[in-house]
């Protein structure tokens, strides 16, 4: 695996793969030296034009664990405004050694044009482009679900027969599309829920089903609910009159969770606002997968890290 | 000091097979086997004979963006592509919204020689969209500018482009819109639809331009004025011109090469060689172009030939500008699109890309096309050859091409503008002979007064 | 030249029970020993020799599985490698005595890497390498402990070693290698 850009480019194999070697990391974190040398020696440069220090330090915590020194590079602004465009920023990163760089950028498809641009030779991981993809984020995702269902007998096994429904705004979401081609390729079904105008046109021709109507989403009584972050900006844009008639609902609020199965999963990309898509008691409920999610993140890191790094894959 | 010119055997239009004598910057004879004695002569063997192509829509960028391009280094790419006329748009900087700045505009023009540069005058002044612009002046101007174009931006407040429609009456002109609602397209990045939303990028519907067009047809029928569709792009777009012309309404359309050829596809690369304005659309849409450009419902082909700077392509598609460069490619990508399929054939290449755009711009010298008296303005073109297109190919400042590194049939021989050649063999004519030959045809027509 | 073989079922069974009673041996008795197998057909050699142990001796041995793959020192001069499981018995290796298992001792890079892999894991008191074949040719300061067979071969040879629970025969053969 040269690149990491998309879960769309990768087959059920790749996927389930990168899951099994995220077991193994797993273990890492339970044992009393909680690091592996596998990359000592190589550079990992986590290049962020987007702030995001969850994701960002979930990336270092995975590269420090398996003994690779990590470059935190900030980078504001794009070639518009007055900051260093993307070109002489990875110029810049090659000229120093970086042997990976994880780029998260505001501009869908801004780690494809990094790398097919021959401007440095490392592999790239995508770690969040625009309304795009994010893909680390969905692997973490399926992880977590694999791992509620099956425990330690996960090793091998796809998602085969899980339903999974995703609430909130798909139209601007890079997790709702990196979570569906994932999920899909494992096996799984999606479904949507949200309003017409949080849903892209031409969704009909996705390998997802749709619904507006929560309510009758949870009747179906899915294995998984996956609430997105309802972002400030889209609340002054139209695309819903306010904030009370969005949660009242689409909102996972107590009443509704108390309809979900006791075996059914709640996630949350993160960061939450409670209250608003969810409710605390959802939030904090044994079904809520939020801090296992974190914790998950870490070792898929490592294991993407990993298999993009070590090989000949390096450098090509 | 005019250089006599014999072309022998080229293939007109029509299928005809003719020499060519030009003298005095006329077409002086037509014929087989002209008797005559000549400073140049030009085997045309194999060769398709067409008139000097019009381009109803170019950028030259010069003044304020002779970074990206200049009125010499546009002329020069217009020449190679076949072109003896090219309209500037006005969204220069200075912008064209007064007469200097579109006398200095035609002048470079014709002190180059390469291409008469007819420039087109913005419709609201520094394209603001509030107030129009000295369109009285421009038109009265040395330039006499006929068409008006806000193009880069649409004239989208309704009053004020009915307004634009009634005064440009007065002055025998048309306007020219550039069809795209802004507020349906704010960040818009490639055409809106199933791939967009997969891609992550903002949609730029269809309906932006169609609702503009069909606002912009009964406005113009209510008002009794012409209208000049730009760009045209969509399939709904051609319904609404096919509409309106069945009722009569005078509203003529264009076509660009890359919209005739390519498709929304390319943009999944997130390369943004591939993002313009108006963006790639889909395979329906590329049909129902070329069938309209068949029918007529689509008047013309224009190039909208857009050049930027490599720092401005060479980025993530969000930051990149919009455009394409086309003039150097525009001929080759007609043949593959529409002749070589054919839909259309010579006569109506001839049509669409030199007679009708002449007469819809108002630029003298084009209606009879090559014929005996008329403006020895025409290009040599060998269909048959077939090339990998390189930026070895390209003129302008510009390589935003999208066609680098495809396969793309056709090549310019010859161009002949007013009676003296701008490209011979294949290659540009210098700048210094041009200017030269320019200067003569002055002198000798001031001398005939 | 067709594989010779040099091991048949009965003969790897044979070695497996002296290596056992070795250990035994060795150790004086079952207590504190922990059987780790490399993957993947030293795992299986290692269950073997723990049910063995536990037969001759009457208490029940300890077995694991130790994944070296993260502490090889040729990772980034090879194609990625997908690490196997680690697993270790309940009560660790802290304090133990681990017998390493491996099915072919060669240069002892591997071994290398298992020890390194042990001491992320933990301390044990004594560490011992068993290997159903020593075929010479080391590059690193590396001995086993108990051997089922001393194979010298040459570096153009392969050793092809069948074990029942994976290949679903039983044999130990060597050859020229054409590739």
């Amino acid at each position: 695996m040269k690149h990491l850009l998309s879960t769309r480019d990768l087959s059920r194999d790749e996927a389930i793969t990168i899951l099994d070697v995220a077991e193994d990391m797993a273990e890492v974190a339970d044992r009393e030296v909680r690091k592996l040398p596998a990359l000592r020696g190589k550079t990992v440069v986590n290049l962020f034009f987007e702030d995001s220090t969850r994701t960002r330090i979930s990336f270092e915590a995975a590269a420090k664990r398996l003994s690779a020194d990590v470059i935190n590079f900030s980078a504001k602004g794009s070639s518009v405004s007055k900051g260093e465009s993307l070109k002489d920023t990875a110029q810049t990163l090659a000229a120093i050694g970086a042997d990976a760089v994880v780029i998260r950028h505001g501009s869908s498809g801004a780690p494809r044009v990094l790398a097919d641009s021959g401007w440095i030779d490392a592999p790239v991981i995508n770690a969040g482009d625009g309304t795009h993809e994010h893909p680390t984020q969905a692997l973490l995702d399926a992880f977590t679900i694999r791992r509620r269902i099956h425990g330690s007998e996960s090793r091998g096994r796809d998602l085969d027969g899980v339903s999974v429904t995703i609430v909130g705004d798909i139209l601007h979401s890079r997790v709702a599309r990196s979570n569906t081609w994932l999920l899909t390729t494992l096996g799984a079904s999606v479904t949507f829920v949200a309003p017409a105008t949080l849903l892209p046109i031409g969704v009909e021709n996705w390998p997802v089903a749709v619904l507006y109507d929560l309510d009758l989403a949870l009747a179906a009584h899915p294995d998984v609910v996956m609430m997105l972050r309802i972002q400030g900006e889209r609340m002054h844009a139209a695309y819903f009159p306010n904030a009370r008639e969005y949660s009242r609902i689409w909102g996972l609020d107590d009443a509704r969770l108390a309809l979900l199965a006791a075996d059914s999963m709640v996630m949350h990309p993160g960061p939450m606002n409670r209250g608003l898509e969810i409710s605390a008691g959802a939030a904090d409920s044994p079904r809520s997968t939020v801090l296992e999610q974190v914790a998950n993140g870490v070792s898929i890191r490592m294991a993407v890290l990993y298999l993009t790094l070590s090989g000949e894959g390096g450098k090509q | 000091m005019t250089e006599t010119i014999l072309v022998r055997a080229a293939t007109l239009a029509d299928g005809t097979s003719t020499d060519i004598l030009v003298r005095n910057g006329r077409i002086a004879e037509l014929g087989r086997a002209i008797f005559a004695s000549a400073d140049r002569l030009i085997d045309g063997a194999g060769l398709i004979a067409l008139p000097g192509l019009v381009d109803l829509h170019t950028h030259l960028r010069e003044p304020g963006f002779e970074q990206s391009e200049t009125v010499l280094s546009g002329s020069r790419a217009a020449a190679i592509g076949g072109f003896t006329a090219v309209h500037a748009m006005a969204n220069t900087s200075p912008v064209a919204d007064t007469a200097g700045v579109v006398e200095q505009v035609m002048s470079l023009g014709d002190r180059h020689g390469y291409v008469t540069v007819r420039p087109v005058g913005a419709v609201t002044r520094g394209l603001e969209g509030q107030q129009l612009s000295e369109i009285g002046a421009m038109a009265n101007s040395r330039a006499r500018v006929r068409m008006f174009s806000d193009d880069g931006k649409c004239v989208s407040d309704p009053l004020l482009m009915r307004h634009a429609l009634e005064y440009v009456k007065t002055f025998g002109g048309v306007i020219a819109q550039h069809a795209q609602e802004p507020r349906l397209t704010e960040g818009a990045q490639m055409n809106e639809g199933t791939l967009s939303g997969e891609l992550g990028l903002a949609g730029w519907p269809a309906v932006a331009e169609e609702a503009i067009i069909a606002r912009d047809v009964l406005l113009a029928q209510h008002v009794g004025a012409r209208l000049h569709v730009c760009h045209l792009s969509t399939a709904g777009s051609v319904e609404v011109v096919r509409w309106a012309k069945a009722r009569g309404i005078n509203v003529t359309a264009e076509v660009t090469p890359h919209h005739l050829l390519l498709t929304e596809q390319l943009a999944a690369s997130y390369d943004s060689r591939y993002k313009v304005n108006p963006p790639l659309r889909r395979d329906e849409d590329v049909r129902a172009v070329r069938e309209g450009l068949a029918d007529g419902t689509i008047d013309i082909v224009a190039t909208d030939h857009a050049p930027h700077p490599v720092e401005a392509k060479d980025c993530e598609w969000a930051a990149a500008a919009f455009g394409m460069v086309g003039l150097e490619s525009a001929l080759s990508v007609v043949q593959a699109s529409v002749v070589d399929t054919g839909l259309l054939d010579w006569a109506d290449v001839a049509r669409v890309f030199s007679r009708t755009p002449a007469a819809i711009g108002q630029l003298d010298g084009y209606d009879r096309g090559i014929a005996v008296g008329a403006p020895a303005s025409f290009t040599l073109y060998d269909p048959s050859v077939s090339r990998v297109f390189e930026t070895t190919q390209l003129r302008g400042k510009g390589i935003n091409s999208p066609y680098l590194s495809t396969t793309l049939p056709g090549r310019v021989v010859t161009t002949v503008h007013r009676g003296h050649a701008t490209v011979l063999d294949g290659e540009l004519v210098d700048a210094e002979t041009v200017a030269a030959a320019a200067r003569a045809l002055d002198q000798a027509g001031a001398d005939h007064g | 030249m067709p594989a010779r073989t040099v091991l048949q079922q009965a003969d790897i069974t044979r070695a497996l029970t002296r290596i056992s009673h070795e250990i035994l041996e060795s150790n004086r008795g079952p207590d504190n020993l922990v059987i780790l197998g490399i993957p993947t057909r030293g795992v299986v050699l290692a269950s073997r020799i723990g049910a063995l142990l536990a037969g001759i001796s009457g208490t029940p041995v300890p077995t694991g599985a130790l994944d070296v793959t993260m502490y090889r020192d040729d990772l980034g001069r090879n194609p990625t490698r997908v690490p196997s499981p680690t697993q270790m018995p309940v009560g660790g290796i802290d304090g133990k005595t681990v017998v390493l298992v491996d099915d072919v001792l060669y240069s002892g890079r591997t071994i290398r890497a298992a020890l390194d892999a042990l001491g992320g894991i933990g301390r044990p008191a004594i560490v011992r390498l068993a290997t159903l074949i020593d075929r010479g040719h080391r590059e690193l300061p590396i001995r086993p402990d108990f051997v089922g067979k001393n194979l010298p071969s040459a570096q153009n040879e392969r050793i092809n070693v069948h074990l029942e629970e994976i290949d679903g025969d039983e044999f130990v053969t060597i050859e020229e290698a054409t590739a």
